[in-house]
């Protein structure tokens, strides 16, 4: 217990430093990916058969093939394959391929959710749009958009939160995330090694943010609810 | 000269033929009902007219003005469709409310984003609001909803959301305003307060064509009748004919299941 206490403000200071790259990691895809899956989206639901079931094949590809793999591939493929490593070495490119593979992971997943809370927008709402001479476009953001985002917040924050968690997977290509500084305690790190608590303590890290996250998407939901 | 002359119009979804050479004319200030059975074509016939369906054949007139003509295979552009429409209103059966605006947002807001269109509309953005608001609000009192404007949809009662549907319509002045079974999702007790609304604007001369079910208030309010079966325009006349001497069978056995009713 001692030497826990010893340890601690090391472990912390590290620790801190790797949740900041998850917390960034995060951010970056939710900002990419929440109109990035709104495009997707319309891609699935386009009228255009050859767009949509080329949109189609892409989502399936994506969620059908591990986010793990897809970070691997996207990360070494050009280094290795094309031979022109496009992210560049270090932390900072890391970053980068990382970013680019959870914003189209995910992007696909809430092209999904979207496409859903669409479709489940009553055609009257269209139609009562249409006949009062407003455009395709005025109708999408003043009449069905909100209804939609209304419908989709539960889904959506089942969504964001597995995000928080799957940032983790980052690790596999040595992003320095908080589970990367965890581990490094147990192979030494600052003169610490053999320690195996600081990897379990970045649950807590996890679940402190995760409740947060809880609050505000569900000061959300009420937010909605003066409209049914 | 009519204001709505409709020729030789003709729909089918698929193999099925809904509306079968449909042929009428109405004057300005006439009121227009349409009676008919589950499936005869009135609703798709008052869809056409609105835009909402493209029927394979026929032409629709406004005014003279042909708004619509099947022959004419070039698409039109939207924002033309979007400019011809405007003749018409539509008042629909399960309203159509949008649920998250106010009653008043509710008629002011086609209105507003058809006003960002005129040329002048940044320079005089205040005093349009201020007009388009203070006219939305006298829709709303004539339909006896003065104290109903900030509520929304989901507070009013069935009878309330269609009278704001109304005022909605009303608002972007359409020359024809049309009925889609206005009270067919109310229950009886509210119906009566759609239904004096309805007789209130054809006291006011608003020219309508009423889809229904209620056939007294049809023969009650209506100069012309159109009855419909099976995608045909049966008999058309006076209330007083088609409801107090129908020449067609189908049409007397139709009016007999309502009177024995």
């Amino acid at each position: 217990m001692n030497l826990i206490m010893q340890q601690l403000p090391i472990v912390i200071r590290s620790l801190n430093a790797g949740f900041v790259q998850t917390l960034k990691l995060f951010l970056v895809t939710l900002i990419g990916a929440v109109p990035l899956g709104l495009i997707i989206s319309f891609g699935s639901m386009s009228r255009f058969k050859p767009l949509s079931a080329f949109t189609k094949t892409v989502v399936w590809i994506v969620r059908g093939t591990p986010l793990m793999i897809q970070l691997l591939i996207i990360y070494y493929f050009p280094g290795l394959v094309l031979g022109n490593a496009i992210w560049g070495g270090g932390e900072s490119g890391r970053f980068m391929a990382a970013a680019v593979a959870f914003i189209f992971n995910y992007a696909c997943y809430f092209s999904e959710i979207y496409r859903g809370g669409i479709q489940s927008v009553p055609v009257g709402q269209q139609e009562a749009g249409l006949v009062l001479g407003m455009t395709r476009t005025q109708i999408f953001f003043r009449v069905t958009l909100l209804q939609m985002i209304k419908r989709i917040v539960p889904p959506m924050s089942n969504e964001i939160i597995t995000l928080v968690k799957d940032t983790s997977l980052a690790r596999i290509i040595a992003l320095q995330e908080v589970i990367w500084a965890g581990q490094a305690f147990m192979k030494g790190s600052q003169g610490i090694s053999g320690a195996i608590w600081p990897l379990f303590f970045t649950a807590v890290y996890y679940l402190v943010f995760i409740g947060i996250l809880t609050i505000v998407l569900g000061r959300l939901e009420q937010k909605l609810e003066y409209f049914q | 000269m009519p204001i709505l002359e409709a020729e030789h119009i003709c729909k089918s979804f698929g193999n099925t033929e809904v509306l079968k050479d449909i042929s009428f004319s109405l004057e300005k200030s006439e009121v227009l009902s349409i009676i008919g059975s589950s499936g005869s074509g009135k609703t798709t016939l008052l869809r056409c007219l609105n835009f909402l369906e493209r029927p394979q054949g026929g032409v629709i007139r406004v005014n003279g003005e042909t708004v619509f003509d099947a022959a004419e295979t070039g698409t039109k552009n939207d924002a033309e469709i979007r400019k011809r429409r405007l003749h018409f209103g539509l008042v629909f059966q399960s309203f159509n409310l949008f649920p998250q605006y106010t009653a008043l947002q509710n008629v002011m807001l086609a209105k507003e984003l058809l006003a960002k269109e005129q040329p002048d509309y940044k320079a005089r953005k205040k005093e349009i609001h201020d007009e388009i608001e203070a006219e939305a609000e006298q829709l709303l009192t004539d339909m006896g909803l003065a104290d109903r404007m900030q509520n929304y949809p989901h507070q009013l009662s069935g009878g309330q959301c269609q009278r704001v549907a109304i005022a909605r319509a009303l608002a972007l002045r359409p020359d024809i305003l049309c009925f889609d079974e206005p009270t067919s999702a109310l229950d009886p007790e509210l119906t009566g307060e759609v239904l004096k609304v309805i007789r209130g604007l054809a006291d006011q001369k608003m020219t309508m064509v009423i889809v229904t079910h209620e056939m007294a208030f049809a023969r009650d309010v209506a100069s012309q009748v159109i009855f419909m079966d099976d995608g045909y325009i049966v008999e058309q006349g006076t209330p007083e004919q088609v409801f107090g001497a129908p020449k067609e069978e189908r049409t007397r056995q139709f009016l007999s299941r309502y009177t024995q009713g």
